[in-house]
């Protein structure tokens, strides 16, 4: 699934101008995570329009690029996330950076995750029989 | 007056001089410098064309590269056993820049820092300290030698360990500091930490190798309790004392029967008139281990030819007021804008990010900070790439130009430009 990364400097309203680009563009955010330093951040979103979304940043000056990820989803319940990191563990694949959202569908959450190496990472939640995003919002469903 | 003669040498008298050196000058280096031969070859010149300073302008430049081509000796116009003494400048692009100096030509240096410090009211019963950093570089056995010279009892502490300077200063009775403008703030501000300003006995402090304002000057005036005076020099040209403030401060004495100075436009490379601004270039008519004809100091000031209150016949520049190249003097290391590109053009592969340098002085120090726009060469979705690439553009800067700088990445396209280029250098320093 493909995440925007964002480059963001740490000053008062850089953080809205890229929001409002988004606004302006009718791109619906599903979720997000901001990593930060003191001197700047990164803006990781997942949207349901991303190559709209990168050319509508672009246009506007903003650094941006396109990260291939991997949305799995789990159970909302105890013990969800632990089973999908477990299985990474076991096939040895380590992740870079992740985050999680809630979303649409009963019973499901999800887990946005960017690994050292995505084609094991798929593989195995496949073979396990979980859910991925494959950019048709799935999650939305 | 050290050398009264010399000093207030009526002006034809000291031409006349001039000339004859200039000639034995141009002859000596001729037979024994194979680029100056050469140089003189292409415009055609031979030794006896140069009848007197009025031929000067006639002859051939000399530039910084020179020095860098033919590292370490190539230039040096007697053998090397004749040579008692070198100095290298700091150095920055790779390569240092060595001069030489015979003994008779550290007897000369020494005779252009005595001059000073007599003019500033030193003579035998003075205590000097020097407070410049002994080594390669030349302020600090410049000033020393000059203070050995007049008589003076030296204290060579060198640079560093400011309580240590201070109680040195104090138990030893100095009246007379020698360091650059900023260490002599610094120390001034400590010793008023301090409560040591009363026990100062600092009468003249003489200051130099880096820019200084006015208002620095006052400042230091006012701290260490004494005068401040301003040195200039160049190691390629001689080192401190190259040209000096006497005890009217009405700009600087070029020692002129030692060095000629000259006022180019550095565009059409004329000679100026005097009195105009233009590009400070030195002939050096005494030096035997390193002489350099016409060398381009970069350096942007004028002349006056008026007979100072003083006495002193010899011309008088101004401070420094800016360079023809876009030298930077950041904490006394020279730093050209083209270092940082190669280095952000390395870690960036094909394109160089736009970047802008940020220089100011804060607490009496420099701060050095480069602010890089962040593009798609640089970015990564992963902090930990960009802190690696951010760390990697810091430490090659830290190799390639001796000091470090604060490297901050910055949104793409927030570094304001005028018609399309950006501004490379913003310098807050008030100097």
């Amino acid at each position: 699934m493909k995440q925007l990364s964002v480059f963001v400097e740490n000053k008062v309203g850089r953080l809205s101008a890229v929001l409002e680009v988004l606004r302006k563009n009718n791109i619906d955010i599903s979720a997000l995570s901001l990593a930060d330093t003191s001197e700047y951040g990164i803006l990781r979103l997942v949207v349901d329009k991303p190559d709209e979304a990168i050319t509508a940043l672009r246009e506007e000056g903003v650094m941006v690029k396109c990260t291939q990820v991997i949305a799995a989803a789990m159970d909302d319940a105890p013990g969800g996330l632990a089973h999908l990191l477990a299985l990474l563990t076991d096939a040895n694949v380590g992740i870079e950076y992740m985050y999680a959202f809630i979303g649409k569908a009963e019973g499901k959450a999800w887990t946005v995750l960017r690994v050292d190496d995505i084609d094991i990472a798929t593989e195995v939640f496949m073979k396990n029989g979980i859910a991925m995003h494959d950019d048709h919002d799935n999650y939305r469903k | 007056m050290w050398q009264e003669k010399i000093e207030t040498m009526p002006r034809e008298e000291l031409e006349a001089l001039q000339s004859e050196r200039l000639k034995n000058q141009v002859k000596r280096m001729y037979e024994r410098v194979p680029l100056f031969k050469e140089r003189m070859d292409e415009k055609g010149l031979k030794p006896e064309d140069i009848r007197g300073i009025e031929d000067l302008h006639k002859l051939p430049f000399s530039y910084k590269q020179d020095l860098r081509d033919y590292y370490p000796y190539g230039l040096f116009a007697e053998p090397l056993e004749n040579i008692a003494r070198v100095h290298a400048s700091s150095g920055t692009t790779g390569k240092k820049i060595v001069v030489g100096y015979t003994q008779k030509d550290l007897d000369d240096w020494a005779d252009c820092v005595a001059r000073m410090m007599y003019a500033v009211g030193l003579d035998n019963r003075d205590f000097v300290q020097v407070s410049y950093g002994y080594g390669l570089f030349t302020g600090g056995l410049g000033a020393h030698g000059g203070a050995e010279r007049i008589g003076a009892t030296v204290i060579p502490t060198s640079s560093g360990n400011t309580a240590n300077q201070l109680q040195t200063m104090v138990d030893f009775g100095s009246t007379c500091l020698c360091c650059t403008p900023s260490y002599a703030l610094y120390l001034g501000e400590a010793a008023e930490e301090a409560g040591l300003q009363d026990q100062l006995k600092l009468k003249a402090g003489i200051f130099g190798a880096e820019p200084w304002s006015e208002d620095m000057r006052h400042e230091i005036e006012k701290k260490l309790k004494l005068k401040a005076y301003d040195i200039y020099g160049l190691s390629e040209i001689m080192g401190p004392g190259v040209s000096y403030e006497c005890e009217y401060q009405a700009g600087m004495h070029v020692c002129e029967d030692m060095f000629i100075p000259e006022i180019i436009d550095p565009d059409t490379l004329e000679v100026l008139p005097a009195g105009e601004k233009g590009e400070l270039v030195f002939t050096t008519i005494t030096k035997e281990g390193f002489p350099l004809i016409r060398y381009r100091t970069r350096d942007i000031c004028s002349l006056n030819y008026e007979k100072c209150k003083c006495g002193r016949t010899h011309v008088r520049m101004n401070k420094p007021q800016g360079r023809t190249d876009d030298m930077l003097i950041i904490r006394g290391v020279n730093v050209f804008p083209s270092q940082i590109e190669e280095v952000l053009l390395k870690v960036s592969g094909d394109i160089t990010p736009n970047y802008q340098i940020i220089v100011d002085r804060v607490n009496n120090t420099d701060t050095f900070d480069i602010n890089v726009e962040m593009s798609e060469e640089l970015f990564s979705d992963d902090i930990k790439s960009i802190e690696k690439t951010e760390k990697l553009i810091k430490d090659k800067l830290r190799d390639v130009l001796g000091i470090s700088a604060g490297v901050h990445l910055v949104n793409p396209k927030s570094i304001a430009r005028s018609e399309g280029k950006a501004k490379r250098v913003i310098d807050k320093r008030k100097l």
